[in-house]
């Protein structure tokens, strides 16, 4: 890490100074800034508030919104929950990696896109859905999955 | 203390205020079943098996997190209760798939004939492979509850057994009470263990390998779980048909351990629990390092040279080869070496053989090496040498200042206190040279170039007088000499002394605040602080600091030098020490002699012998021409130790009493087979001065004996059958508390539990935990003026580096015991020299590089390692490594007050050794 980072990374940490349960929301507004959580990082988030490296790495590796390897610029996750898959959400995956040359869970080379499984993004009635960065796109079709990639090209 | 009164299951319980349910429950001898609950550990209710019913209240609380109140009526064991118990456990065992052939199968009494036979199979799925059959929480738990099927499927998770290097983790096994990670938490302040959470219900405990991770291999976790799931492999065999509890064999913590014991051999080691310095907790050479005590390598017969050779001899042939060449060199011509790792009783002896029979003072042993300065700096400044508070005070403190102390690797379990006060709200300060364990949890780290520790202490010193914070009180009551320390500082500017120490006199502010204010303040200290040629001052300057914020003699503060030798202490109780009998009675006093005289039956010599380091330059000189050592290893552990093995080379006659071929003994005439701390009973004394029992574990082996038996036997036949003959060792004992006025009221019976502090007086008296209470040994403390003097060799353009000495966790001293324990030695088995990485760029020197480490007076080669535990300009290394014998480096210039030698401080030079 380098020493522009870690006045951002300090500010960040000042915000949960003397609260409880914080670690979740600290790692995810770390990731905010920085796109993911490197090692070194959550060594100085133990030194700097007490809490085990191990319990970090275990909140860290548990939940699969915090990313602990490299992603890309751009994210994107496509449900492949029941509802979706019924309504083709496989095609779309199947897609939209074809098109970016990864499988699923892998970032491009040039760390422009990650494309994620999620089993569920809680909008059923909209599937198959895809976000890209955050955004919703419901009733996704093959066409309308490439539009939203070369807009952000 | 509070007491309440309540009834569980009808019965009447008195337990304190503030004790749960459980607890209370416990204490009346009440079982309930409890997976998750530990003692050591704070409640979290969560296997919900201890559920009780409270009279008044409508729901079932969980008894480890309910307090016990005053007139509760609670009930344990009702149809209703048992039944919710047997739903949860039935719920936990589908939920882990734990095995369950082993806690219901209806022939499960048949096969316990079997059962030593079956276990030796590799792997447990159960039944009565699992090393924990028989003494298995879970299987209580089934039992009380009588739980007999469970009505879901489960399936064996099939996790690989991971292999550990003294124990295996089968999460097969695991019921995920979570006891070893909160262990290793809140106990052991290291976090290594935590959940791996797991998708498929598959959980287990990371990380996958302990050996990549921070694991300190103490063995808490394993003391912990309540099922097979972490088991020593010593005891995956054999279970332990006798216990015997006695202490820990390596460094002055004294631990106290229950050693079980299977067909004459070592199966299990546990801390004792209760009232003891560690409270159950060991560290990895005492919980697993005790293999050393049935090596293949262990000395079974008197060893004699005959041709250059030692060949194996009789004990008779040995013995009287001995007596015919000592009686020939009786008088100063002789000296001793007795033993930091034998007990009182045989120091005792030692020093009286020496004393009595060879009529010389020449004895000394290796205090001499650490805490020399300790003795004369503390007995200088307040009467008595000797660490002032005890161990449990630390965790009550309000600051601690450990200097020159890398205590979680030298001492561990005080570093549990350390840690303990932490969590409890103390302030840490931590100055060393060296980055250690304790500096993540220091408040402030005084990074001191090594040698600087007076003007340190000094800068400490003057803020707090600058600054109003003495106790102005306890000087006028309680010292002497003030005024001329006081004048002595004036001159004294902190932006000099960060000069010459390389700390930020900011820092030292901060400290000096601290420590004068936060109080009671402790101050621990080891080999940091004491082996330099300016020993002594260092601890005068300690004790400067302490006496003039009246951190001394009360609770919690104090000056506490710790002791690395398991007996040290004791050894220089009874007197191994050139200048004073046993109770520190000095040789050229009159009337302690006379005393020792009267009892003894002769004259005795009064002046006092030579010490340590001097006793090699005089054998050098020809003054001395026989030499007995018992239990040390001089040619590894002291400095400038090629010129000590020459000095052995020479003595005319050399007697070595070991329990190993050490290195010295290799160049010895005459080799005694000794036994190790297992094979003999006696005492110990810790570093906080309790006097402890040692009992015998194992028969010796081949022909060795006890120590206390061959210095009688040497005794008896030099003519002094009447002083030499005694039935076992609380005899010597008895006499030892007859002429030692500290131990005056210790004696066998009343040590059999727990030990006592000395001093000790009289037969009625308590022990003595916190010295110095109402006023000094010598009455008044005394301030002493300090200035500085730079170590004896410093860095030039030569030998640029500073080098300097220490132990690791996982090896002890000369390496003799914990060398020969196999998973100690996967743990490290080279010497490695630590370096800063900015040291290693400028040099060219990698990780894992061969360096040629040279110095003035000689030179070894060792893998380079690459940390920020050493700062720039310094290296460290080890002594444990006979074939990198790092002492052949180190500066035998002496403290010309204690005589200890500079170990902590030399120059050398570093250069790359495989040459491309």
């Amino acid at each position: 890490m380098d020493a522009v980072d870690l006045v951002k990374v300090d500010e960040i940490i000042e915000r949960y100074r003397g609260q409880e349960g914080f670690l979740i929301q600290l790692l995810l507004d770390l990731q905010g800034e920085l796109n993911w959580i490197p090692r070194d990082l959550i060594d100085y988030l133990s030194e700097r508030s007490g809490v085990p490296r191990s319990q970090i790495y275990r909140i860290a590796s548990f939940y699969k919104a915090i990313n602990l390897s490299p992603v890309g610029r751009h994210m994107i996750h496509v449900c492949m929950g029941t509802a979706c898959q019924v309504r083709g959400a496989q095609k779309v995956l199947d897609y939209t990696a074809s098109k970016l040359s990864i499988k699923p869970e892998e970032t491009t080379p040039d760390q422009a896109f990650t494309l994620r499984k999620v089993n569920c993004l809680g909008c059923c009635s909209m599937g198959p859905v895809m976000t890209v960065d955050g955004e919703y796109h419901g009733g996704v079709t093959l066409e309308a999955a490439e539009k939203a990639l070369k807009d952000l090209r | 203390m509070d007491e309440i009164a309540l009834t569980i299951d009808g019965l009447e319980v008195r337990t304190r205020k503030g004790a749960t349910v459980l607890q209370a429950a416990r204490e009346a001898g009440i079982y309930i079943p409890a997976l998750c609950d530990h003692p050591d550990l704070s409640p979290i209710g969560s296997c919900k098996l201890c559920i009780v019913e409270v009279e008044g209240q409508k729901a079932y609380p969980t008894a480890c997190t309910t307090m016990a109140e005053d007139g509760m009526a609670v009930r344990t064991r009702t149809e209703e209760l048992q039944e919710m118990r047997r739903h949860t456990l039935e719920m936990l065992l589908a939920l882990t798939n734990h095995p369950t052939s082993c806690l219901f199968c209806d022939r499960k009494d048949e096969c316990g004939d079997l059962r030593e036979c079956m276990r030796k199979f590799p792997m447990a799925v159960g039944c009565r492979y699992c090393p924990n059959d028989g003494e298995c929480e879970l299987q209580a738990a089934v039992e009380y509850t009588a739980l007999d099927r469970i009505r879901y499927e489960t399936s064996y998770r099939n996790h690989p057994v991971l292999r550990e290097p003294f124990f295996d983790r089968d999460y097969n096994l695991c019921i995920l009470c979570s006891r070893c990670v909160r262990t290793c938490r809140e106990v052991r302040g290291e976090a290594v263990l935590d959940f791996d959470i797991d998708y498929h219900r598959q959980h287990s405990i990371g990380p996958v390998s302990l050996l990549d991770s921070d694991c300190k291999f103490c063995g808490a976790c394993v003391d912990v779980c309540p099922t097979g799931a972490l088991r020593a492999r010593s005891e995956r065999w054999e279970r332990p048909e006798d216990f015997v509890t006695t202490v820990c064999p390596f460094c002055g913590v004294g631990c106290v351990m229950d050693i079980g014991v299977a067909s004459g051999h070592i199966v299990r080691v546990r801390g004792t629990r209760g009232d003891t310095p560690n409270n159950g907790q060991l560290c990895v050479k005492g919980r697993f390092g005790l293999d050393f005590v049935e090596s293949r390598e262990r000395l079974k017969t008197p060893l004699i040279r005959k041709g250059g050779e030692l060949v194996a001899a009789g004990w008779d042939e040995a013995l009287s080869l001995i007596v015919d060449r000592f009686s020939r060199s009786k008088g100063d011509r002789f000296a001793l070496l007795s033993s930091a790792k034998c007990t009182n009783e045989e120091n005792y002896l030692a020093q009286k053989l020496c004393r009595l029979v060879m009529e010389t003072n020449n004895v000394d042993h290796c205090a001499r090496l650490c805490h020399a300065s300790t003795v004369a700096a503390l007995a200088a400044a307040f009467g008595s040498g000797a660490m002032t508070n005890s161990i449990d005070e630390l965790a009550g403190a309000g600051c601690i200042l450990i200097i020159g102390s890398n205590t979680p690797e030298q001492h561990p379990v005080i570093a549990l206190k350390i840690k303990e006060a932490k969590r409890r709200g103390a302030k840490i300060i931590v100055a060393n040279p060296r980055q250690i364990g304790l500096c993540s949890i220091a408040d402030v780290w005084l990074r001191q170039t090594p040698g600087t520790d007076v003007p340190l202490i000094l800068g400490l010193c003057k803020v707090i007088l600058d600054e109003g914070l003495i106790d102005e009180q306890f000087i006028r009551e309680r010292c002497e000499g003030f005024d001329p320390f006081r004048d002595s500082l004036a001159d004294l500017s902190l932006d000099e002394v960060g000069e010459i120490t390389g700390v930020e006199p900011e820092l030292i502010r901060d400290a000096a605040r601290i420590y004068a204010q936060k109080g009671p303040s402790s101050i621990v200290y080891s080999m940091g602080i004491t082996q330099h040629s300016h020993g002594t001052e260092n601890i005068l300057a300690l004790a400067n600091l302490a006496m003039m914020t009246g951190n001394l003699g009360k609770p919690s503060s104090g000056i506490n030098p710790l002791r690395g030798q398991n007996n040290v202490q004791g050894a220089c109780d009874m007197g191994a020490l050139p200048n004073v009998f046993p109770g520190y009675q000095p040789v050229v006093g009159d009337e302690q002699r006379k005393k020792f005289e009267e009892r003894w039956k002769k004259g005795l010599p009064n002046k006092p012998g030579l010490t340590l380091m001097e006793i090699f330059s005089a054998i050098e000189e020809g003054e001395v021409d026989c030499m007995y050592i018992i239990g040390e290893n001089p040619v590894i552990s002291d400095p400038d130790a090629a010129h000590v093995a020459e000095a052995l080379e020479k003595v005319g006659f050399l007697v070595v009493q070991e329990i190993f071929l050490s290195e010295t003994a290799a160049l010895a005439d005459v080799v005694l087979p000794a036994t190790s701390f297992a094979e003999k009973d006696g005492t110990f004394t810790n570093t906080e001065r309790r006097v402890q029992r040692v009992r015998k574990v194992l028969e010796p082996p081949g022909d060795a004996r006890p120590d206390w038996m061959i210095i009688s036997e040497i005794g008896r036949r030099m003519g002094r059958p009447d002083q030499f003959t005694y039935s076992d060792p609380s005899k010597i004992m008895e006499e030892i508390s007859s002429l030692t006025p500290s131990y005056g009221g210790i004696s066998y019976d009343r040590i059999d539990e727990g030990g006592l502090q000395w001093p000790c007086p009289t037969p009625d008296h308590p022990g003595t935990g916190i010295l110095h209470r109402d006023g000094f040994t010598r009455g008044k403390g005394i301030f002493s003026v300090l200035t500085y003097r730079p170590s004896a060799e410093l860095p030039d353009e030569e030998y640029p580096f500073i080098l300097t000495t220490g132990r690791i966790l996982c090896h002890f001293h000369t390496g003799t015991m914990t060398r020969k324990v196999s998973g100690l030695n996967l743990l490290r088995d080279e010497e490695l020299v630590e370096i800063n990485p900015a040291d290693g760029i400028a040099l060219g020197i990698e990780d894992g590089d061969l360096v040629e480490v040279s110095s003035r007076r000689g030179k070894v080669t060792a893998r380079a390692m690459l940390t920020e535990r050493s700062s720039p300009g310094v290296a460290f290394m080890t002594f444990h490594f006979a074939e990198t014998p790092t002492n052949v480096l180190t500066n035998p210039a002496l403290d010309p007050v204690a005589k200890i030698p500079e170990l902590k401080v030399c120059a050398v030079k570093l250069s790359r050794a495989d040459g491309d």
